[in-house]
């Protein structure tokens, strides 16, 4: 017993899930997408080749530039054409056009433009990028800021939303679906019906409501912090429900009366001998919750009552694609939609392949 | 029955007023409100906005105020929007028309198409239909509402059609009912219906597909078979009519979904509905819209679940509610 033994023991519980989670293909990609994506959000700043701020008032709405290789029949190092902006005489519609006779070959680890911040870092240094004119991977919006550089740095607000809305949403639910479980009577009672309160207004329309208290002065990092606080505000009574069903048959157990008969105090209780029993349940009933607030967010900031700028975030984008005309002269704004249909996904294929490798009756 | 719906309606007026405190608790933190806006504009002085404060009661205290409120919300006086300059009743009584036609026809379109898809991807379970379906389901699950909105917009755009936002084209909005009419409205309404109706549909279908799976291999369905029956009797008669019922409780729980939907494809299709007038009474702070709006959102979802509770009653004959 002393002894730390290397082996893995092969009949533990956590060993079989982690198996017959493995064996689920969609499961297993969705969780290798999903670390790609936080990946990217990490590194934004580095992987973007340009400030997600800098307007560049020259090239308005610039359509995605395409990358070549082949240069007069010849494989050559990546290069871009630079786009030159022409205006129909007649309509006065800017139309943007190749010019091949200035290809701009692509740089990797190039230092340009304002600093950005990494982790206390003042760096310079993006992936890729070029020394003269632009590239523009996924085109430019209204004020001509780089698109892939706001979906990039957009995706640090999207995808912590969730994860830090879910986080203080369960810290709620645990906490007053226990008590509530645990203790019943008027407690019970009473929490139950707030609950029910918040769960029987639909839920864009009092999200809507909550998130125009956000006073419009607030600074944006404020703004984003109170949008996480509208969506759990939301979001802990569904969980809070789920975990006093799990509470009130946990109850009965031994364990329980034992602790309680050795006089634990029953807080101690309810997080340290019923939660733990209860982990693997919350963890999928979590994964499966964070599509929900990825959609809200992104609805909230798409109505122009979530994020704002110059922050970004995925919804925010979209919603320069929202009036008609731009949607059909600019199409390459709609490329956010696809971080948030990949994301959400995702987390769906992911949260069920946990479910399932979680599910003990799934062995018979 | 009549007694569990009576004491459905007694339990339904506690949590109403927990609702409306909250309600209009929410609406008291806004910063600002319409009253406060009015002082932008140089024409208007304080003195007539305090007037208007002190004529609706806005001058009193807080709790003064929500009674006052409640009181006449109860009567079925919603209030006087600031911003229409007309009470809210009628204001909410006009786009109530559309906003219905559009929620239960989207709800009908929902259940045609789901429910025999369900089966259909149940039966042919490794099929390349089914295939396909599921990942249409998939993709419908995933994807936001507005965002399956801005997709169709674009792709009618973009294949040279018009009949994008709204419910009509401009030249039919105040003509009378004709046959061109009735088709130009055809016209519009299929991206609503899609956009409003695509998760929901994609939700019950793979219910549909689960029940079927789980009630397919139970011991009666077995001996169906094996007593000679129909394959066609065995699939409706057992099958479907005992997969079906769970379906009717999920009815009930989609509805908040569907209520969120409908506003929200609304204010990007731009359709004559309740959506797009909360968003702009939010906008503007026009609190006794968005008080009403609110409750009534809310007592219409508990009337959906308690229709939704009756008709599992009515369709599973192991439910009684006495």
């Amino acid at each position: 017993m002393s002894r730390r033994t290397p082996r893995i023991d092969r009949n533990s519980p956590l060993y079989l899930a982690w198996r017959r989670f493995l064996k689920n293909k969609p499961g297993v990609i969705s969780a290798g997408v999903l670390a790609i994506l936080y990946l990217i959000a990490l590194f934004a700043g580095f992987l973007a080749p340009y400030n997600p701020t800098t307007q560049h008032p020259d090239a308005v709405y610039q359509p995605p530039q395409r990358v070549h290789i082949f240069r007069e029949g010849r494989l050559v190092r990546p290069f871009v054409y630079q786009l030159v902006k022409k205006r129909d005489p007649v309509t006065f519609i800017a139309s943007y056009q190749e010019d091949t006779t200035r290809p701009t070959p692509i740089r990797f680890f190039i230092r340009q433009g304002d600093p950005y911040s990494f982790f206390g870092i003042k760096t310079n240094l993006h992936l890729f990028g070029v020394s003269e004119g632009y590239f523009f991977p996924l085109g430019t919006d209204q004020f001509g800021r780089d698109l892939l550089s706001r979906m990039l740095v957009g995706s640090q607000v999207s995808l912590t939303v969730g994860v830090i809305g879910v986080a203080i949403s369960f810290a709620i639910g645990i906490l007053l679906g226990g008590i509530s479980g645990y203790f019943g009577g008027w407690i019970d009672t009473v929490i139950q019906r707030t609950t029910e309160v918040l769960l029987s207004i639909p839920r864009l329309p009092i999200l809507m409501a909550l998130s125009t208290v956000i006073p419009a002065s607030w600074p944006s990092t404020y703004v984003y912090l109170g949008i996480i606080a509208v969506l759990s505000f939301i979001g802990w009574a569904g969980l809070a429900r789920v975990v006093r069903g799990q509470v009130l048959a946990a109850r009965e157990i031994d364990y329980v009366t034992a602790a309680r008969a050795i006089g634990a105090p029953n807080l101690w209780i309810i997080l340290r001998h019923i939660t733990p029993n209860l982990t693997s349940y919350l963890i999928v009933t979590a994964t499966l919750a964070l599509p929900g607030y990825i959609i809200g967010e992104s609805a909230l900031s798409f109505l122009g009552l979530g994020i704002k700028e110059p922050m970004a975030s995925w919804g925010l984008l979209l919603k320069d694609a929202q009036n008609f005309q731009a949607l059909s002269l600019y199409p390459w704004l709609l490329a956010p939609g696809v971080l948030i249909f990949v994301s959400v996904l995702a987390y769906n294929f992911f949260g069920d392949a946990l479910r399932d490798a979680a599910d003990v009756r799934s062995i018979d | 029955m009549w007694s569990f719906v009576f004491r459905r309606f007694l339990v339904a007026i506690p949590t109403l007023l927990l609702i409306s405190v909250l309600i209009f608790g929410v609406i008291q933190l806004q910063p600002g409100g319409f009253l406060e806006n009015m002082l932008d504009d140089p024409r208007v002085s304080r003195e007539t906005v305090e007037t208007i404060r002190k004529q609706y009661g806005l001058d009193q205290p807080v709790w003064v105020q929500y009674l006052n409120w409640l009181k006449r919300f109860a009567q079925g006086d919603f209030g006087y929007s600031f911003l229409n300059n007309r009470p809210v009743a009628g204001l909410i009584w006009e786009r109530l028309g559309w906003t219905v036609f559009l929620a239960v026809l989207t709800i009908l379109t929902t259940w045609v198409v789901a429910i025999p898809l369900g089966i259909y991807t149940a039966l042919r379970r490794h099929g390349l239909g089914a295939t396909v379906v599921n990942l249409i389901g998939y993709f419908g699950l995933a994807t936001p509402d507005f965002l399956v909105a801005l997709l169709l917009i674009f792709a009618v755009l973009s294949s040279g059609g018009t009949n994008v936002g709204g419910l009509f084209s401009p030249q039919y909005i105040d003509a009378p009912w004709s046959w061109e009419k009735f088709k130009d409205m055809l016209a519009h309404l299929w991206i609503p219906l899609i956009v409003i109706g695509l998760d929901g549909t994609a939700s019950i279908m793979r219910q549909m597909r689960a029940n079927m799976l789980d009630v397919l291999t139970q011991d009666y369905i077995r001996t169906a078979r094996s007593k000679g029956l129909a394959e066609r009797v065995v699939l409706w008669k057992h099958a479907v009519r005992n997969a079906i019922n769970p379906l009717i409780s999920i009815a009930g729980l989609s509805l908040p979904n569907l209520i969120s939907s409908t506003i929200i494809a609304s204010i990007v299709l731009n359709l004559p509905t309740i959506g797009p007038f909360l968003y702009q009474s939010l906008l503007d702070k026009d609190q006794y819209v968005v008080m009403a709006l609110l409750m009534l959102s809310a007592i219409l979802l508990m009337i959906g679940n308690l229709l939704a509770d009756l008709a599992l009653a009515w369709a599973d004959p192991r439910i009684r509610y006495e």
